[in-house]
């Protein structure tokens, strides 16, 4: 079974981050709202283990 | 005067019932407050299970032919298309995954089929214009007091089967709640007649663009030039005013002009404004006292799964009832019609409430998500399948309950014991005409023989050399295979090799005496 990975994982912290925050950038809070509505569906499916998503659900609490 | 089975209520579940018990030997009285078939304006959609179990009963044949296949969707997002769905049977089924059909016709096809049977001798009696007003509950039998255009009379059933509908008047007479959510929306249903060349295609739009349409709409077509349109017009409206044909008519006329450049000719056959709920009765069973259909349990309609899931109610307790009556099973196997159906509503319940929950986001936060969805499934594949805009009704299953058997053949999931048999072509027949109505032991690429256990007997069907379909629905990667199954046509159990103890063994499970 795959584990929700706790510890780092993310290659360039800081280059991602940036990255985050530069796609918000211009977009009003409704638009941001829905940005992050549709990365976080977009990354779901990525990941696609029920177990996985449904322990990060709980780790982000 | 006594009857064994007194059936309150003659829409599709009671009258399925009747026929399924009158079918088997077994008396069956209907009452019905109407005359003749409903009216109004209800159930379009009937799935294959439906038309499977109607089969069974000899009735199918004039619902698919007067019915309207579909098996193409298309969902909309305001004024942009995002996405078609195809039901594409797979092939090698008698009946297709869902007719449209109104509910008035779907009735008169069962009461017509009530009628072959009698004249065959089948034991069914449907009074019409007979209301009851009262129930006197004895424990092992109840008092019915019945008002008639003669005058009120009074009789007596050792089992009454409440399918008086959601509003259920016996369900109140016994006190008895029936909780669950009401969802705060209004839907606007307009069924109209007209000559348009639209495809026979599910056309559902989220925030659709025309004119004071609502949240959602809903255009599908039916038998006789009939369109059902819905319009999902939200919790806080003046129900008078906007049941004024003039504002209904504005409303199809923008939806009709939207996809046809101009508006149609039509006339609008009737409408009305239902509220959805999804709720059900804690227990189905009440002693002596059953409910079956919307008196057991209600759901939204999107996912046709009302009339779906009744029908199944009456498959289910017919042949249990027919075998208490003949003295054939304890009184205990009616408990089981309650866990099993019960567990049938609840299913329904989910997948409705999921449904409306995402066609009425009920927060901000749901808002958001859903129109992200919305969204992406334009542009990507993976979003689609998220996309709830009812979830259609599929057959029930009883996996891991009380009256099912071993499986020592480990073929394919879709034939596990608690499944419902999948159809297959059997010479130029299909394989689930052959089952009938009783106990079948199905033997695929090996032998078997008829069994007869506790006063049962259950007739064996040999298949030889199976067709290729067969092999995969009921083989898997096995070379042989025996099946038990009930009347109503669910998998008890499968094993490799005939063995008459263990069918036996099952059969007794089955009934509820291992
Ligand atoms: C708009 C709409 C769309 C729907 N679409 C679908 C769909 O596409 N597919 C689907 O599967 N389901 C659909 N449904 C649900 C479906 O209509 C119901 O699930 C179905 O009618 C239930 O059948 P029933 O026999 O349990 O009850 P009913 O059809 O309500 O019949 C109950 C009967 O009992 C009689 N009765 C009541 N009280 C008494 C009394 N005291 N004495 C004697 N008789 C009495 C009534 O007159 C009536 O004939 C829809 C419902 C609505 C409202």
């Amino acid at each position: 079974m795959n584990m929700l990975i706790l510890t780092p994982n993310l290659p360039d912290p800081d280059g991602f981050y940036n990255e985050l925050i530069q796609a918000h950038e211009g977009l009003t809070k409704e638009q941001s709202d829905a940005f992050n509505a549709r990365l976080i569906l977009t990354l779901a499916n990525h990941i696609g283990d029920r177990t996985v998503l449904t322990t990060a659900l709980e780790a982000a609490k | 005067m006594r009857h064994p089975v007194v059936i309150v209520g003659g829409g599709p579940i009671g009258l399925s019932l009747a026929l399924d018990l009158g079918l088997k030997g077994t008396p069956a009285l209907v009452l019905d407050d109407h005359d003749g078939a409903g009216l109004g304006s209800k159930a379009i959609c009937f799935a294959k299970r439906t038309l499977d179990i109607a089969n069974r009963l000899g009735a199918s044949q004039a619902m698919v032919d007067k019915g309207i296949v579909w098996n193409v969707g298309k969902v909309f997002h305001d004024d942009h298309k995002i996405f078609d769905f195809n039901l594409q049977p797979e092939a090698g089924h008698r009946n297709p995954a869902f007719i449209n059909l109104q509910q008035p016709y779907f009735e008169k096809y069962l009461v017509d089929a009530i009628n072959t049977a009698k004249a065959n001798g089948a034991p069914i009696e449907i009074r019409g214009r007979n209301c009851v007003t009262a129930l006197e509950n004895h424990g092992s039998y109840s008092t019915l007091t019945v008002e008639t255009p003669d005058g009120p009379y009074q009789l007596e059933a050792d089992y009454l089967i409440a399918c008086d509908g959601a509003r259920s008047p016996l369900r109140d007479m016994m006190g008895l709640s029936f909780d669950g959510r009401v969802f705060e929306d209004n839907f606007l249903i307009a069924d109209v007649h007209m000559k348009a060349d639209f495809p026979t295609e599910r056309w559902f739009w989220f925030e659709p663009p025309f004119k004071n349409s609502g949240q959602s709409a809903l255009l599908h077509k039916q038998p006789d030039d009939i369109w059902r349109i819905d319009f999902q017009l939200g919790w806080d409206i003046d129900r008078e005013k906007e049941l004024d044909p003039d504002r209904i008519r504005a409303r199809v006329d923008a939806m009709l002009s939207s996809q046809a450049g101009h508006v149609p000719e039509y006339e609008l056959e009737w409408t009305s404004i239902y509220t959805f709920q999804c709720r059900r009765m804690q227990k189905f069973r009440h002693g002596n006292v059953i409910f079956a259909g919307d008196s057991a349990h209600q759901v939204s309609p999107f996912g046709a799964r009302g009339a779906n899931s009744g029908v199944q109610d009456a498959d289910n307790l017919a042949w249990k009832l027919d075998l208490v009556l003949k003295g054939l099973a304890d009184d205990s196997l009616l408990d089981t019609y309650a866990t099993e159906r019960e567990h049938g509503a609840d299913e329904n319940i989910l997948n409705s409430s999921r449904a409306t929950d995402f066609m009425t986001p009920k927060s901000e936060v749901s808002k958001i998500f859903r129109n992200a969805v919305l969204e992406l499934a334009n542009k990507h594949e993976f979003a689609r399948p998220l996309v709830n805009s009812g979830r259609l009704s599929v057959p029930c299953n009883y996996v891991g309950f009380a009256l099912f058997g071993e499986d020592t053949v480990g073929g394919p999931e879709t034939t596990r014991p608690g499944m419902t048999c999948p159809d297959a072509p059997l010479g130029d027949a299909f394989l689930l005409d052959q089952l009938g109505g009783g106990f079948t032991v199905l033997a695929i690429g090996t032998d078997a023989q008829d069994i007869s256990a506790h006063g049962i007997d259950a007739k064996a069907i040999t298949i030889a050399a199976p067709c290729h379909t067969i092999k995969v629905r009921y083989l898997g990667d096995a070379e042989q295979a025996v099946y038990l199954i009930r009347p109503d046509q669910h998998i008890v159990a499968r094993w490799a090799n005939f063995d008459e103890t263990a069918v036996k063994a099952a059969l007794g499970t089955a009934i509820g005496k291992a």
